[in-house]
């Protein structure tokens, strides 16, 4: 039942790269008739994570367990290292996704060379040959960096109107959604102010350790969880918001990452249950109609893996999408269907997520929508990237759900002073 | 290694291509099993041949070889039909994926043996035609392995099983000779009817690699229905008096009480969990048709004690009403680590009987154990809901099993229905052919491969 759910085994129609076939290679694993070997590293990486094989489950198989498991034993054997590896790794997990600080200064620079036009000019000038060819095939995907960060653009505390303040929540600002994305976290702000629900953004925030725990650097997931925990009054507030699918999915199981902890697992339970995805918590308080349109005229909706499969919120974000007046709604087919992003997925595996990529805009062509929404970073990242080499393509814009609300609750205003 | 299986292996490189052959270990241990639980071997290696000829070019080496050949498709089989012997080469049929031709004038549809049962579906929809067979895995099961196994689905009542939609077979003979039985004629008595002989045969005579299938027109309309009742008894006579009235429903599938909570508790679709049985029933045909029979329907069902018949008003409740069906065994799975799906079948008759003997078995041994099934057609899922670590309780699941097998074949039933025989029935085959037909069926084996290539160890003890 999962074969048919799995993107890389409809890719290659070989069973070790299916659902079933992976398990069945950990479970020769742990029944010790096979060693972690080189080859099982690979398929553990050849595999999205994407857990639409959770979904098709009849039996409830907790793929995303094993899979972090499997992984994790994959860099103990340290199977697969190599000394480039090895860096990339140090670097990333264990030096710029472990300090917020420095990975915004990172972020700045690569602003700096973003807007002084320095990129234009090393990207005309040729220089990028002389990088090795596999970064010279990744420069293009650099993200563009915001002009401002989170913490420029959202106050630690914000209050809605004093006779509509309902809740108190916390927003998750993430990393790349951070760099990349801060408007968006922006338009998270406004449509909980909007809702009724005083927000509290810490300017400088932890990464919420999901990037380190589908990676097999399960320690790291824990200490980033912890000092995610320690950074918030879980028990004042009625809500933690996230708002990247990826993240989410891993924010809502800190109590199994944290189990046996005598300090934190309680306080992990308690965060399990009141971290809400953002789509998640506006339809449970009722999030109130827009009058007014939003600045687009019609949309389809991608959805993030581990915002469907992983946490199974499928039906909030359209509801949201169908709430703006005037937005014509067209449902992508194969909505569900990864497009290759997942997670550093389009890092490691570059062919794989091309094909995915090259499948997903061939689905959003046949909507002929000229926006599609979205509701994670990685994706939004890899559907803009895919939009720009695909010209020919209808669709022009990424956007995300909450962006289309904040726009809506925005013109509500701007409408009313042109009325007055 | 062996010099012998040396050059065996780079015989089947040159008739393949060799990035079409797997002999890692790793790439080995996700092909030692299908859909079957708890059976499972590794095979010597795996290749993916293109097309009839690279088939028969493998046969054929592999009994110059004296290598055992298993068949296989997307593994998807409930009776380990595909599960590898040791030391054996497994054929994946995967890439003979083309739909050829589909002939609207005489409404027939020739595909390789690896294209998706549900595509063939769709490619016949696209041209207003139907397919009816639909196996419960028809999203991933392949066409050449529901030919090979003669498989069922819900629709058997009203349109019967793969068997009659199969006009003609492309076959590579145990020996690697290829040939092709049957035609586009409806009428053909020339010889012996050799296609039926291969359908159902498990990979045990030959590999089909080419149908030729047969098509209906698509019914224009279909209404869906659902009933409870408060005894399977109630629900039994429901169908009888259905079939009494000269209607022929497409589709009559019953839960039993288990599972009917086991649904609930898991798809929450707002089912009563008290009730004794649930009846999912479904007409198809012209609109007219089928609006007169499921009012008859309806009226009959409420006449013979149905507490409760929904009628489902569009498209979209059809499928929620027919979700509780379809998450049956989704259901059921979820409730223990291994799960047990029987498919013993009884005279339509006999059904209820057969039905609260199985729950008698079940309370007999503690066994926890779901029946759902097609009652239209007496085709039964008992599905025992253990755990193969537990030596213990698998034990009892043997003795009931074997309870209700001796109770089916008293009743004048079949050990299976529509999984076929494989490695899980093969103990049960001779209790079912206990003159000399048992000795028939090995005699036609042994005329077909007496060398004991294809597919050895199944069927047969």
């Amino acid at each position: 039942m999962c074969l048919p759910s799995c993107p890389t085994y409809v890719e290659t129609r070989r069973e070790r790269n299916s659902p079933r076939g992976r398990i069945a290679l950990m479970r020769a694993i742990a029944d010790d008739e096979q060693p972690v070997s080189r080859s099982f590293g690979e398929e553990m990486y050849y595999c999205l994570g994407c857990l639409a094989c959770t979904t098709a489950c009849p039996a409830g198989v907790n793929y995303a367990e094993l899979f972090e498991t499997a992984r994790a034993e994959v860099e103990k054997k340290q199977v697969l290292d190599t000394p480039q590896r090895s860096f990339w790794r140090w670097l990333t997990l264990e030096v710029l996704f472990m300090r917020p600080r420095l990975l915004r200064a990172v972020g700045w620079l690569l602003r700096g060379y973003q807007q002084s036009g320095l990129q234009k000019a090393v990207r005309t000038s040729g220089l990028l040959r002389l990088l090795p060819s596999n970064l010279r095939r990744l420069e293009p995907q650099t993200p563009q960096i915001s002009p401002a960060f989170s913490n420029n653009i959202i106050d630690e505390v914000e209050k809605p109107p004093a006779q509509t303040s309902r809740y108190r929540v916390a927003v998750l600002t993430g990393c790349v959604q951070d760099l990349a994305f801060s408007n968006i976290n922006r338009d998270t702000v406004d449509v909980l102010l909007a809702n009724g629900c005083e927000v509290f953004t810490p300017a400088v925030q932890f990464c919420c350790g999901s990037l380190h725990a589908h990676n097999g650097a399960p320690e790291l997931a824990r200490e980033l969880a912890r000092k995610q925990l320690d950074q918030f009054d879980v028990e004042s507030l009625d809500a933690i918001i996230s708002n990247a699918g990826g993240c989410g999915s891993h924010l809502k199981h800190y109590h199994s990452l944290l189990k046996g902890d005598a300090r934190y697992e309680k306080r992990a339970q308690l965060w399990d249950a009141k971290l809400k995805d953002i789509h998640e918590w506006l339809v449970e308080i009722s999030f109130r109609q827009p009058t007014a349109p939003c600045n687009v005229d019609e949309a389809t909706y991608h959805e993030s893996c581990h915002l469907t499969h992983g946490q199974k919120i499928t039906a909030a974000p359209r509801q949201i999408l169908r709430s703006i007046p005037h937005l014509k709604f067209v449902e992508l087919p194969e909505s569900n269907w990864c497009c290759g992003s997942a997670g550093v997925y389009n890092i490691t595996q570059p062919e794989q997520s091309a094909r995915l990529l090259e499948r997903k805009l061939d689905c959003i062509a046949k909507t002929q929508m000229s926006v599609v929404a979205t509701s994670n970073p990685g994706c939004h990242l890899q559907l803009a990237g895919g939009l720009v080499t695909r010209q020919s393509s209808n669709c022009k814009e990424v956007t995300q759900p909450v962006t289309l609300l904040a726009q809506a609750y925005r013109n509500e205003k701007r409408s009313m002073m042109v009325n007055e | 290694m062996e010099p012998r299986i040396a050059d065996f292996l780079s015989g089947i490189r040159q008739a393949v291509g060799s990035d079409q052959v797997l002999t890692e270990s790793e790439d080995l241990v996700p092909y030692s099993f299908d859909g079957t639980a708890a059976i499972k071997q590794k095979p010597l290696c795996v290749a993916f041949p293109a097309n009839s000829q690279e088939v028969a070019a493998c046969v054929k080496l592999a009994a110059r070889y004296a290598v055992p050949v298993v068949a296989r498709g997307s593994g998807t089989g409930l009776s380990g039909g595909s599960v590898p012997v040791d030391q054996s080469l497994v054929l994946c049929l995967l890439r003979l994926d083309k739909i050829l031709e589909i002939d609207e004038r005489n409404l027939t549809l020739k595909a390789q043996c690896g294209v998706i049962t549900k595509d063939i579906d769709d490619a016949a929809a696209r041209h207003g035609l139907f397919y009816p067979p639909d196996p419960g895995s028809m999203k991933i099961s392949t066409i050449g392995g529901n030919v090979a196994e003669n498989s069922g689905g819900l629709r058997g009542l009203k349109y019967g099983v793969t068997r009659d939609y199969v006009m003609g077979i492309t076959v590579v003979l145990p020996d690697g000779r290829l040939v092709q039985l049957g035609n586009k004629c409806v009428k053909d008595v020339a010889g012996y009817s050799l296609k039926d002989l291969f359908i159902g045969s498990e990979g045990t005579l030959g590999i089909i690699t080419e149908v030729l299938l047969k098509l209906l027109p698509r019914p224009a309309a279909r209404k869906t229905m659902l009933a409870l009742y408060d005894s399977m008894e109630a629900a039994a006579e429901t169908v009888s008096a259905i079939i009494a009235a000269r209607i022929i429903p497409c589709t009559l599938e019953f839960l039993d009480r288990v599972t009917v909570g086991c649904v609930e508790d898991y798809a929450r679709i707002g089912l009563p969990t008290d009730v004794e049985a649930l009846l999912l029933m479904e007409t198809d045909g012209h609109p007219a048709a089928v609006d007169d029979e499921a009012a008859r329907m309806q009226a009959i069902a409420i006449k013979h004690g149905a507490r409760e018949v929904k009628i489902a008003a569009d498209e979209a409740e059809s499928n929620r009403l027919a979700s509780a069906r379809r998450q049956a065994f989704s259901a059921l799975a979820r409730v223990k680590p291994t799960t047990i799906l029987e498919d013993v079948t009884v005279p339509r008759s006999e059904l209820a009987r057969m039905v609260s003997f199985i729950r008698k078995t079940a309370g007999k041994h503690q066994l926890l154990i779901g029946t759902f099934g097609h009652m239209g057609d007496g085709n039964l899922h008992p599905t025992f809901l253990t755990n193969e670590r537990d030596a213990e309780e698998m034990h009892r699941v043997e003795i009931a099993l074997q309870e209700i097998v001796e109770e089916t074949l008293r009743l004048g039933g079949t050990i299976t229905g529509e999984h076929g025989v494989g490695m899980a029935k093969k103990v049960f085959l001779k209790q079912q052919y206990t003159d000399d037909s048992y000795a028939l069926l090995k005699d036609i084996k042994q005329a077909l491969d007496p060398q004991k290539m294809l597919n050895p160890g199944k069927i047969f003890e």
